[in-house]
Order: C-alpha cells, then sequence, then structure tokens
C-alpha cells in the first residue's frame, strides 16, 4: 500500500488528558457542597450514633450484624427470613433512580456518587495544597522535582490518604460495635478481615479519588450506559444554548464578518469541568451533569451584562422552542409528567407495602416442619405421633415464655420434647428450636384419616401476644 | 445537540455505520493496555503458583503447594480442634447431665445427627422411624430400656454380636422347629397373644393358649405380657410389633424364633460419638 499520511493509522492508545478544574463559586457549587457535607457525614457519623435497645441488644443504631445475622436500623430489626425488606429497598432505591433519571438526568452522577463526592473531596484538597487550575498547571508541567515539588506532591497524597484512611475505616464501623472496635484497632486486636478491609478501601478510596477520577465515569462506570437509555425529550440535562451563543468570538464566521453570539469563547466552562470536556460540543457521555459550567458561564455571563443560562438545565424539547422564538417549558413542566408521576406512585406504592409489613409484623414469631419421614410414629398405646420441628423468635430483649397449643381436632394432643410442660422459655434475642409431638388416641378420627388439617398456636404467657401457623396431621390412612 | 465526527478532526471512523450512526474509532485509554498486560502476568504467575498445567500423571503441583484435599484435611483437623473441648467434656460428664446441659444438649443433638446419619440410618431410617426387625426408635416402647444409660450401653456393646462380650444377649427358643411345643399349642398361644392387645379371637384357642403362655412365655415376657427390658424380651400386650403383630408373622416368631444383631459401635466410634449419638436418640421422642 502506498503511503498515505492521511490514511496512516493513528495510535490505538491514548494517554489519559490530566484535567485541571478550576475553582468556580455559585449557586450550583454550594449546593454540591451543601450535598458533600451531608452525604459524607451520614457516611462517617452514622455508626456512632447509639441507640438503646435493652440490654441484650447492641445499642447501636445502624448495624449490619453478620454474626448474629441481624439488620438493625433504629428501631426496626431485620431477621434473615424478612430479606424481603432488604429486596424491598432495593426495588426502591433503582424506582427512585428511574424517577430522578427521567426528570433530571445524570442527576446521581453530578451530585451524590461517592466517586463524584470523594472526588470533589480531594481536588479540594489539591487547591488547598497545590494552588488554583494554573498553579497545578505549571506544577504538573514543572520536570524538575525540586523540593518544593516533592514537599507539595508528598503533603498531598498524605492527606489523601488519611481521607482514605478515614474512609475505609468508617466502613468497618457498620459492622460491629464501632467503639470498641476503635479501641481494638489501635491496640491491634481487631479482626484481621478489619484491616484487611480497612486496607482494601483505603487503597481504592486514594487511587479513585486521586488519580482515576473521570476515567471511572468514562470507562469503569456501566451506569452512564444506562442511565442515557432511560432520558427522554423532556429530561433535563446540562446544556449550551448554541442557538443563542453561536458564531462565538475567534470563530471563522466571526471573523467574516457576522455577527457574534454571546459566547465569548472564554473557556470558563471548559476550565471549571471535573470532566474535561466542552460542553459546547453537546451532550456528550462524558458528562455528569455536575452543573459548575453553568456557574462558571453564568459568572461571566453577569460580568458582561448579558442575561445568565447559556449553559443550562435544559431538555430536548426547549431547544425547538427556544429556536422557534417561543418560552421554553417551564421547569417543573419537565419534572411533572406522566412517566414521572407513574414511577413515583410505584415508588410509593413499594414504601407502603413495605412501611405496611413493617407496622403489621409481630414480634412471636414460628416456623413449623413436619417430620416427613417417618409421616407418622405408632406408639404402644396406638396412638398416633406426628413430629414437628418447630422455631420460635423471640424478637424481645427479655425472656419470654412461650406455650403451644393446637386446634382444628379436639382429639389431638401436643406434647414438647424433653419437658412436661406446655411451654418453653424462649432466651431473648435467640431463636429456640423445639421438637414438638401432636398426638392423636387410637381409633379417633385424625389417627385414622389420611391427614388431617390442623393449627398451631404459639402464645407468650406473659403478653398474650398469639401467632399461628397451618400444617398437616398425618394418619394411619397415609 | 448530538455530537458529529466531524467535531472531532483527529478521530476519524471505523467506517461501521447503522442506520446513519457511525462509529467513532476512539483511541483506547492507554492505562487498559497496562491493566491488560498485568493480566497476562499474573496469569503466567498463577500457572507457576498453583496446580495449573496437566501432565502424564496428574498435574504441575505449583510452588505454593495448594491444594484443595490438604485443605479439606487442615479444615477437618481445624473443626476438630475446635470441638476437642466439648467432646472431652461430653464424654466425662455423667450421662444425664448431657441431657440438663443447654450447650451440651445441642452440641450432643447436632454432632449425634450426623452420627445417626452416617452409622445408624441404614438399619433403623430417618428419624428412627425403624423398620420390620429393626426397631422403631422414637416411639415410647424399648426393647433394652430408653434411659441414657439403657441407649448408651446398648449403643457401646450392640446387640447379639460376635465381638464384643458385654453385648446385649438374649434368645428366644425355635419352639416349633426344635419342636418344643406342638403345631396346636403355637396356634394357641399366637391366638392368645393377639388377643392381648384387643384383637377379638375363639375364646377356646384363647384360654388354652393363656396355659402355654404361663408354661413356656411368662418367664421372659412377664405374667401380662408387660415384657422386660433386662432381658430384652419385647411387650407383647401394646400396639407395636417389631416382625408384625398378624397371624401370620406371630406364627413365625414363634416356630422359628428371631435373632436380630447391632454392632458394638465402641469398636467404631469415639466415646463422645457413642453418647452425642445417644443424646440424639434419646429426644426423638421415646427417652425415658
Amino acid at each position: 500500500m502506498p503511503a498515505d499520511s492521511d490514511n496512516a493509522p493513528q495510535s490505538l492508545y491514548a494517554a489519559q488528558e490530566p484535567v485541571f478544574p478550576k475553582r468556580v463559586s455559585g449557586w450550583f457549587r454550594n449546593l454540591k457542597w451543601v450535598i458533600m457535607i451531608v452525604t459524607l457525614g451520614i457516611y462517617y457519623l452514622t455508626p456512632w450514633i447509639r441507640w438503646d435497645r435493652g440490654p441484650q441488644l447492641p445499642d447501636q443504631a445502624v448495624l449490619v450484624d453478620m454474626a448474629h445475622r441481624r439488620f438493625f436500623f433504629f428501631w426496626i430489626e431485620i431477621w434473615p427470613h424478612e430479606f424481603y425488606f432488604v429486596a424491598g429497598l432495593l426495588v426502591m432505591a433503582g424506582l427512585g433512580l428511574f424517577l430522578f433519571t427521567s426528570a433530571m438526568g445524570r442527576v446521581w452522577c453530578g451530585y451524590a456518587c461517592p466517586q463524584t463526592v470523594w472526588t470533589d473531596l480531594f481536588i479540594l484538597v489539591e487547591r488547598w495544597i497545590e494552588g488554583d487550575r494554573n498553579a497545578r498547571l505549571r506544577l504538573h508541567r514543572q520536570k524538575k522535582w525540586d523540593v518544593r515539588k516533592v514537599r507539595l506532591r508528598l503533603t498531598k497524597w498524605t492527606v489523601w490518604l488519611i481521607i482514605g484512611l478515614l474512609t475505609g475505616g468508617a466502613w468497618v464501623f457498620y459492622f460491629t460495635d464501632a467503639p470498641t472496635l476503635l479501641v481494638n484497632l489501635f491496640t491491634l486486636n481487631a479482626h484481621p478481615i478489619a484491616y484487611t478491609t480497612i486496607a482494601i478501601l483505603t487503597a481504592t478510596t486514594f487511587f479513585f479519588g486521586g488519580f482515576a477520577r473521570e476515567q471511572i465515569c468514562i470507562y469503569a462506570c456501566p451506569w452512564p450506559r444506562i442511565q442515557a437509555a432511560m432520558m427522554d425529550e423532556d429530561t433535563l440535562t446540562v446544556g449550551y444554548r448554541e442557538w443563542r451563543g453561536e458564531p462565538r468570538k475567534h470563530s471563522d464566521a466571526v471573523k467574516a464578518g457576522e455577527a457574534q453570539g454571546d459566547c465569548i469563547d472564554c473557556m470558563a466552562c471548559v476550565n471549571v469541568c471535573p470532566m474535561g470536556i466542552d460542553i459546547r460540543d453537546g451532550q456528550q457521555m462524558e458528562c455528569i451533569t455536575c452543573a459548575l459550567c453553568i456557574d462558571a458561564c453564568d459568572d461571566i455571563m453577569a460580568k458582561i451584562g448579558k442575561p445568565r443560562g447559556l449553559i443550562d438545565y435544559l431538555a430536548l424539547t426547549d431547544e425547538q422552542f427556544e429556536r422557534q422564538g417561543k418560552a421554553p417549558k417551564k421547569v417543573m413542566s419537565h419534572i411533572l409528567r406522566p412517566r414521572t408521576i407513574m414511577y413515583t406512585a410505584l415508588w410509593s406504592l413499594v414504601g407502603f407495602g413495605l412501611l405496611f409489613a413493617l407496622f403489621i409484623r409481630s414480634d412471636i414469631e414460628m416456623t413449623v416442619a413436619p417430620v416427613r419421614n417417618p409421616t407418622f410414629i405408632t406408639l404402644s398405646d396406638g396412638s398416633i405421633r406426628n413430629t414437628y420441628e418447630v422455631r420460635l423468635l423471640n424478637k424481645h430483649g427479655d425472656d419470654r415464655p412461650f406455650r403451644l397449643t393446637v386446634t382444628g381436632d379436639p382429639a389431638v394432643r401436643v406434647q414438647l420434647e424433653g419437658t412436661p410442660y406446655a411451654s418453653v422459655n424462649v432466651p431473648a434475642n435467640k431463636t429456640h428450636l423445639q421438637r414438638v409431638y401432636l398426638i392423636a388416641p387410637a381409633g379417633s378420627d385424625p389417627a385414622q384419616a389420611e391427614r388431617s388439617d390442623v393449627r398451631l398456636w404459639v402464645e407468650d404467657i406473659s403478653n398474650g401476644d398469639r401467632a399461628y401457623k397451618d400444617t398437616i396431621f398425618n394418619g394411619k390412612g397415609n | 445537540m448530538a455530537q458529529k465526527p466531524e467535531d472531532k478532526p483527529d478521530v476519524g471512523t471505523t467506517g461501521h455505520e447503522w442506520d446513519g450512526i457511525e462509529e467513532l474509532n476512539n483511541p483506547l485509554p492507554r492505562w487498559w493496555v497496562w491493566v491488560f498486560y498485568i493480566t497476562i502476568i499474573w496469569g503466567v504467575w498463577y500457572t507457576v503458583a498453583y496446580p495449573a498445567w496437566p501432565m502424564i500423571s496428574g498435574a504441575t503441583e505449583g510452588y505454593m503447594g495448594w491444594s484443595t484435599r490438604a485443605n479439606v484435611a487442615a479444615d477437618i483437623e481445624e473443626a476438630e480442634a475446635a470441638n476437642a473441648e466439648i467432646n472431652t467434656r461430653l464424654a466425662s460428664v455423667e450421662l444425664t447431665e448431657i441431657t440438663s446441659d443447654a450447650e451440651l444438649q445441642g452440641y450432643a443433638r447436632s454432632a449425634g445427627e450426623a452420627v445417626f446419619n452416617t452409622w445408624c440410618v441404614q438399619c433403623h431410617g430417618r428419624e428412627g422411624g425403624g423398620f420390620v426387625g429393626y426397631p422403631t426408635l422414637s416411639d415410647d416402647d424399648w426393647l433394652w430400656g430408653g434411659t441414657m444409660e439403657d441407649i448408651h450401653l446398648t449403643i457401646s456393646h450392640g446387640i447379639r454380636n460376635e465381638e464384643d462380650p458385654d453385648a446385649r444377649y438374649s434368645e428366644m427358643p425355635a419352639f416349633g422347629r426344635d419342636e418344643l411345643l406342638a403345631e396346636e399349642e403355637i396356634v394357641q398361644v399366637v391366638n392368645y397373644v393377639m388377643s392381648l392387645s384387643g384383637e377379638a379371637q375363639d375364646p377356646a384357642q384363647v384360654e388354652a393358649g393363656a396355659t402355654v403362655y404361663a408354661d413356656n412365655c411368662a418367664a421372659c415376657h412377664g405374667e401380662a405380657a408387660e415384657g422386660d427390658v433386662f432381658q430384652g424380651a419385647p411387650n407383647l400386650n401394646d400396639a407395636i410389633w417389631l416382625y408384625g403383630g398378624d397371624y401370620a408373622s406371630l406364627m413365625e416368631t414363634v416356630n422359628n424364633a428371631r435373632f436380630g444383631v447391632m454392632p458394638n459401635w465402641n469398636s467404631r466410634l469415639t466415646e463422645a460419638e457413642i453418647r452425642a449419638v445417644t443424646a440424639y436418640v434419646h429426644q426423638l421422642g421415646g427417652g425415658e
């Protein structure tokens, strides 16, 4: 093939373009500061909230107790068999993301995603130590590692590492009693898993927040791809009013004498972008809609005496209206439409369902598993006995006496293994496995029949709380 | 607001086009390539470190010496070490203490279930449900007694085996085969025994059978046919029949006798295992 410079194969790989976001101030930046403080505050402080549950139970408000297979959330306590609550919460989280995405695009990415929040924090540290965009650029381009550069870099990395350590450290407190673990961590008595978890999370926080940053969003995260598929023409997203800004200053059109648009090509929007893109090129997959370019551009527009909003939250439909010289739709009409209302309704439905399930849940619970092999045993007096493995759950912080009774056929009576009494003490916060026998006298209907329906009742003698389970009594006809 | 290729003149297209959508030929990020190289290096290291390459008689072992078999052996050893203390306690306490100590009882029940389902379930059935000729362990009738001590002794030494001199031993005579009783007398005594558990029989046969019973059977089975756990003589007046309570089965039993055998488990199980399975059997529903 003849050498042809136009068709020469370009490199298959590209180095990461370093991004140096410039400091910006404005409404969206302030909103992001608030969200950062709130989300980081929740993350770091939640494990330290105390909640008194009585002497036998942990007093940590939010605790994932792996060892005892319990999840504590303030006054709510989830046992393993109630895992559907967690599934329900995940369904709600999913629907919530659908709702926010169809209304406001990648608002999760721009404001609340941990990658965004921690990167923001890391950039803040970077700015405090190395200075704003221009200073950082100079430091980056300076080839020689003199004392100043080494000092600045080491300081920055150390602070990042401390943040990473605190981040990884906060995570493990959700899984065991926080004050005890903190002491154990420092006295080197904590479990190796705690140290390993902290080490891994410290490393990922340090690396993702300090170095990988926008690369995670662009190449590693599947969520932007999914989100893009859930947006429609009414979804609000960050955009550039091309019809108002173009032709921009310095463009060929302006040089040729055409009237200049509102864009003075000051690059303020590009300089503040944490993703390193130019929003004026249009919607692109790198954009996390953090809205910092809106703040930057509004600032410039105010300085040159033009109305704000050259870069703004826009929907595709706005473009059509504005190009025709009409007023764009109101923001609320983008947000309140059948699709978002439907998502809200579904979300609320699941939420109310969960709340309902939570409130009708009794704090006395029983599971009954009939022993199927052998189906029944003949006793010496000819009566027929069935065995049941009964699990009694005491969700209280005190020991409780549970009495078992049976209804369904007056001939059938209950007997408990290991005790002549009809009641059994279940320790606080424990599941008690009790073998329970149902006995039908020789010749009685349930003893002769193939099977009879019976209902096993459990009652807390101390306060009269009751629960029941329906099961089957197998007779000789079986 | 769609991005057009001409906005990025430095990036061509791959030439692929679907419905007017063209694929830009953006370069891969270089760190991806590095990650790719690292996975290759890791892959090579992995085949050296762990068992990997198939050879003629086995595979390369890898310098880390990792093997699933060794891991299982280590796990078993670890579990045994972890249970050593409670096993020692289980093997040394009074037998009755096992049922009153919640921790020992819980452990013995779980461990005993595992032992039972490995060694005992073949004859005695799931949950000690029993089969014809193999006693049900979960009912309220015991040949050799249902206390912890009785069950422990039976399991340790077995029944009618040749290996253990302390094995439970009793033998019913074959009244028919050895011509100890006449055919007629056997029919009479079978009728009598069936009447004891409430089945209506010919009164004349029953009356004659009562005499035969008193002379030949009562010594072991008791005057009221209530059985005797010291001799392993079954109760004959209840609803439970090891070999069947119908006429044909009873004729067979009286004519030829029965001779059930159980191994002495003290030669195969540890004392802790025997005690665990004792506690398990005791709580199946018949423990005394």
